[in-house]
């Protein structure tokens, strides 16, 4: 089937007082219907910045952005990044939409949520005004508030996060838009409401068959729901593949890395964490070689100097499932899956 | 058995607060603490789990008399210290120290590293062997800051690194009890590990007791001795942590474990979840009988009337009508 989302090489740099930020370098990926895709990453590995950036939502005056995204719809297809912006405003909310982390910011204090919603609506079918206020409803239905058609009257200080959180999936769905860009979604949320959350945003994807990119860095959030998932670290895509790839044979010394620092339930509690040593990188001034590599325990099975000198690029014998490493793939085999599997005992 | 460092006993923090009636005003109270009991041995970790707004962050709180109780017992190291002023408390502070959650808000950003973690022996007027500069250095020295860091101030740390000072500054003393409020849950993953295993190893090495509050269970499964599971401002179940994961006995801690996702596709793929309905009620109105009883699918007419005491059932103890 045709990707909905297709994002090449996309590479995102913006000014600040110190320099040049490269948030984004060389990201590649696609999302098809009824599919989701997982961008896992700690804070500042750029994937909140490539998210933005597939609703054109960066700052067009400073960022340099190149590479291209495509979004396909039914029958024609736009590339934002060089696409103008009256024409990025027709497809953001209508082809592509978005899920923004903190309901509690995201919802204006001074309107009604029926009116809200409506606008979303309204922005793409000018003068509906009935149409618009009848979805609104149709669409708080279809997110589980209770009582629709009176909760729409209602503002926003009268919701709980949950509820909220609901409300902005309602938002985000007015125009059933093909592809829902997720980021962290359930954050802000207790776990009993990130459960229901997340089960909710599963039975609409069935239900609409939209593609997902979600954006997340609770692994076990991407062990739920994920198809395929992709890992960042430091603005590049260090490993890439389906989700029981990822988690039960990774390839990159990052993904292991964080795999095996998560605190488990079950597992034995005498033991200690396996930490991930230092602390990434800042990204005006990433290493010469692997960004990993200052962090990296596995250098000594590298060929001596490549590390440190060369960025390792995004390769694999499985075409499904690619990492950067500079360590030989058999060898990475070998001694990864046997960690994984100690740290899962 | 011992005496326990800290034992709480009935413990209740109402908040006042008020609702306007047409042109009166009606007085109301929020009930964040709703008589909690539980003792703490020495060395002992003590995780305190539960959603927002069921009252773990004002437990930890009052039980270092930073808020002041509304009713119940607080016995510090032989001592009660419900009722005492805030002069005489002042000593005893030496003893109980907090971490805070947000690295960020927690540190004076006038102030530089070395002044922030020397404060205690400031405030306690104590001066330490070798002076206070020697004993800082060798504090950041412990908990894995540069030494050399000394003057430099909090906007140059890392998150993790701020949490670090933040540690550092909460053993300057060697306190007797830590409560450590949601000390990981502002860090990323592979940081977060890192801290908590600082503050295991700063626990065996110095026996302090630690009352552990956080809300990933992931976590608090991995760090404590015992686990308190709270729900609107009442203690649901407590048990030894083996006992409460591998055989929770009320369902709200079943429901709670459930709803955690761990990273093993496989088995989340086929993993039968308990979703609970709803929302937390308000704790201003929180619901007769049980407090878990809108959002329970065990709930009886009994539930909705007569609220369950804290008893003894198996291993642990357990605020239900129908246990597991």
């Amino acid at each position: 089937m045709k990707n909905l989302l297709e994002i090449k090489d996309l590479k995102v740099t913006f000014p600040t007082d110190d320099g040049f930020v490269h948030a984004v370098d060389g990201v590649s990926i696609s999302v098809a219907p009824g599919e989701t895709v997982a961008i896992v990453g700690e804070s500042g590995s750029g994937k909140t910045v490539t998210s933005l950036s597939v609703i054109g939502l960066h700052n067009r005056r400073v960022t340099q952005i190149s590479g291209s995204i495509i979004v396909n719809d039914k029958n024609e297809s736009l590339d934002i990044v060089s696409a103008p912006l009256d024409k990025i405003r027709s497809y953001r909310g209508r082809v592509v939409s978005m899920i923004f982390q903190d309901p509690m910011s995201s919802l204006h204090p001074y309107y009604r949520i029926g009116s809200q919603l409506a606008e979303a609506y309204l922005v793409h079918n000018p003068g509906q005004k009935e149409a618009a206020n009848k979805k609104a409803v149709e669409m708080l239905e279809l997110v589980g508030i209770p009582e629709p058609q009176v909760r729409a009257k209602e503002y926003p200080h009268q919701f709980s996060g949950g509820m909220r959180q609901r409300v902005m999936i309602a938002m985000a769905l007015m125009n059933d838009p093909a592809v829902l860009i997720a980021d962290e979604p359930t954050t802000a949320l207790d776990v009993t409401v990130q459960a229901q959350i997340l089960q909710l945003l599963k039975d609409l994807q069935k239900k609409l068959n939209m593609g997902i990119l979600l954006i997340t860095h609770d692994l076990g959030v991407v062990a739920q729901v994920a198809d395929r998932v992709s890992v960042m670290y430091a603005g590049r895509i260090v490993e890439q593949g389906n989700v029981d790839d990822i988690f039960y044979s990774p390839h990159a010394p990052y993904t292991l890395g964080l795999l095996k620092s998560v605190p488990r339930i079950g597992a034995k509690s005498s033991e200690r964490l396996k930490a991930i040593p230092g602390q990434p990188p800042s990204l005006i001034n990433l290493p010469t070689g692997c960004a990993f590599a200052p962090r990296c325990e596995y250098i000594s099975l590298a060929p001596s100097g490549s590390c440190e000198s060369l960025k390792p690029e995004l390769l694999g014998s499985n075409s499904e499932h690619k990492s950067r490493c500079h360590v030989p793939e058999d060898k990475r085999d070998k001694t990864f899956a046997a960690e994984i599997k100690g740290a899962r005992a | 058995m011992s005496t326990p460092l800290l034992s709480v006993r009935n413990l209740q923090k109402y908040f006042p607060t008020s609702r306007n009636v047409g042109f009166r005003k009606e007085k109301l109270q929020v009930k964040a603490v709703d008589g909690i009991s539980f003792d703490l041995m020495k060395g002992e970790t003590l995780g305190l789990v539960g959603e927002s707004g069921c009252g773990k962050t004002t437990a930890g709180r009052t039980i270092l008399k930073l808020i002041e109780p509304t009713a119940g017992e607080i016995v510090f190291d032989g001592k009660d210290i419900t009722k005492l002023r805030p002069g005489l408390m002042t000593p005893l502070r030496a003893q109980m120290q907090i971490i805070f959650q947000d690295p960020f808000s927690a540190l004076n950003p006038r102030q530089t590293v070395g002044k922030i973690i020397a404060a205690p022996f400031e405030i306690q007027k104590v001066t330490p062997e070798g002076g206070v500069k020697k004993e800082v250095a060798a504090l950041m020295e412990r908990v894995g800051l540069n030494p050399e860091h000394y003057n430099r101030y909090p906007h140059e740390f890392s998150g993790g690194q701020r949490q670090r000072i933040g540690i550092a500054r909460a053993i300057a003393l060697k306190p007797k009890l830590i409560v450590a409020d949601e000390p990981v849950s502002a860090l990323d993953v592979s940081i977060q590990a890192q801290v908590i295993n600082l503050i295991d190893d700063l626990q065996k090495a110095d026996g302090i007791s630690i009352v552990f509050i956080a809300h990933d269970l992931s976590v608090v499964q991995h760090i404590s001795d015992r686990v308190a599971v709270m729900y609107l401002g009442k203690i649901m179940e407590i048990a030894k942590t083996e006992d409460l994961f591998t055989a929770p006995h009320h369902p709200y801690t079943t429901a709670l474990l459930s709803a955690v996702p761990q990273p093993d596709p496989r088995s989340e793929r086929t993993r039968e979840r308990i979703i609970l309905k709803g929302d937390l009620p308000s704790p201003i109105n929180p619901p007769a009988g049980c407090v878990f009883n809108t959002r329970c699918w065990k709930a009886q007419d009994i539930c909705r009337s007569k609220t369950p005491e804290l008893l003894t059932v198996g291993k642990s103890q357990v605020a239900c009508h129908f246990p597991e």
